[in-house]
């Protein structure tokens, strides 16, 4: 028994030196890893937000080629690995690059920044299922507050600004919850190009300490403390928009 | 503009690694359903201790990505050689083959868990007391009633997941496994073409998504005849 508990004591003081901040200890690093990797998510899921209300609303124009384009972005997106999306981005972005810099006299090779690669990633990918979770929202907007809003009055824009898009919000905002959890998973996806976030930053650690599963199961810890937070922060923003409505 | 030669060259090369990626998938989604099914039925029953664990595996798996979970499985098991020696089982966590296989079954199993549990709920009280009436219990009960009735329910939504497990086979190919996203990465680091490559294994990619969307539309539409309006009897032609 006390064997055990010395060998158990040992085991966490080994592992606490190891992702600890105190010297040799790669905590500090990780850290910084969960801060880029929060960072590329944040900036994808707004950048996500932002084309997929344009993706939603091209889906629901009168527009016969809007409707067919943002349909074809959507199915084409959620039915390709990210992967493969990711490696479009980058080796396609670094050869578009390096001919654009062949115009202006450079030769040689114009790599794609990696940070600008994950999170245009992150945006492309996330806008379409954005978009699909938005137009849902927008389908069960009460259309007789839209015919109230036409009644009153209201112009084009003050009638998005102050009925449907509080709406949309609010109702949208589970599945944008949903959507968030998945750029979040997808920044790990960013590590195969490079960019040092906290998945890459966990296996340079492993590689340099041959101890993979502590880094690796450390780095899921992190991955599931923004989980945990972030979705409290939406479940905060859900509770907030339901006293706003009434609900 | 459009080199049709070089996309019919990329297609040959990338149609090879479809058997793996539909091994992959297949493998993933037959026993990531009946541990998504063991995991949402003690889920339901709220079994002490095992459904807490339950819920926990399922949040682990929820809040991480799937590719730290493979190289968690790939890389970190390899720390425990010997112990995994001494238990028999590293000629199986050796294999990157089967540690992709293990980290999709549990991803399946996981989120899969969380539909069939959805799918669970939504069995009326109603049903499962006429079949309690009629004498059924325990075993009998699941296999005749509640589970088929649960599986239809969850069909649109597994459906869904079923796509998601084949887009996640191509974190395979970070494990050194070359199925389709694979071979694509080979081959745009060897041609620097990118888009053409894309385009190739894209297509690959929803075409099988497109023949899997169909498939469970079709079984849907199987499973659901109550749904059905009746076909109209019309005695028109029978008239002469």
């Amino acid at each position: 028994m006390r064997i055990v508990l010395d060998k158990l004591w040992v085991g966490c003081k080994n592992y606490t030196d190891l992702v600890g901040f105190g010297e040799g200890g790669w905590g500090r690093v990780l850290i910084a890893g969960a801060g880029v990797t929060s960072a590329i998510a944040v900036l994808g899921f707004l950048i996500g937000s932002i084309l997929g209300s344009l993706v939603a609303w091209a889906k629901m124009s009168p527009i016969r080629l809007a409707r067919g384009v943002a349909d074809a972005y959507t199915t084409t997106l959620r039915g390709v690995p990210d992967l493969l999306v990711i490696y479009l981005l980058y080796f396609g972005g670094n050869s578009l690059l390096s001919t654009f810099a062949g115009f202006f006299g450079a030769n040689g090779f114009v790599g794609m920044p990696t940070f600008a690669t994950g999170v245009l990633a992150i945006g492309i990918i996330s806008a379409a299922y954005q978009a699909e979770v938005l137009r849902g929202a927008f389908n069960t907007v009460a259309k007789g507050s839209i015919e109230a809003a036409h009644a009153v009055g209201m112009g084009r824009w003050l009638l998005f600004r102050r009925v449907v898009a509080p709406q949309v919000l609010h109702y949208a905002l589970p599945g944008l919850g949903n959507t968030w959890q998945l750029a979040l998973k997808e920044t790990a996806l960013i590590s195969v190009v490079g960019l040092v976030e906290l998945l890459r930053q966990a296996q340079m650690a492993s590689g340099s300490t041959r101890r993979p599963f502590e880094f690796f199961i450390t780095a899921g810890l992190l991955y599931l403390t923004i989980t945990v937070v972030s979705s409290l922060l939406f479940r905060f923003a859900e509770y907030r928009s339901a006293c706003r409505m009434g609900g | 503009m459009i080199d049709f030669g070089f996309l019919w060259q990329a297609f040959v090369r990338l149609i090879a690694g479809l058997p793996i990626t539909l091994e992959l998938a297949a493998t993933a989604i037959l026993v990531g359903t009946v541990l998504a099914t063991a995991l949402a039925i003690v889920a339901h029953l709220r079994v002490p201790v095992a459904s807490q664990c339950v819920a926990f595996f399922v949040f682990c798996i929820r809040g991480s990505p799937l590719l730290l979970q493979m190289f968690i499985i790939y890389y970190g098991l390899g720390q425990f050689r010997h112990e995994l020696q001494s238990w028999g089982v590293w000629p199986f966590f050796r294999e990157p083959y089967w540690c992709a296989i293990t980290a999709l079954v549990l991803s399946v199993g996981a989120y899969g868990s969380e539909i069939i549990r959805g799918g669970l709920k939504s069995v009326s009280a109603g049903l499962i007391e006429a079949a309690r009436a009629c004498g059924m219990s325990g075993f009998l009960l699941y296999r005749r009633i509640i589970l088929p009735i649960a599986f239809r329910q969850a069909l649109p939504a597994y459906g869904n997941e079923v796509i998601l497990a084949v887009k996640a086979t191509s974190l395979a190919s970070t494990i050194t496994i070359m199925e389709v996203t694979g071979i694509a990465a080979e081959l745009i680091s060897q041609t620097f073409r990118a888009f053409e490559v894309f385009i190739v294994a894209g297509a690959i990619y929803l075409t099988l998504n497109f023949i899997i969307t169909r498939l469970i539309a079709l079984l849907e539409y199987r499973l659901s005849p109550h749904q059905r309006d009746l076909p109209v009897k019309t005695n028109i032609e029978a008239r002469p």
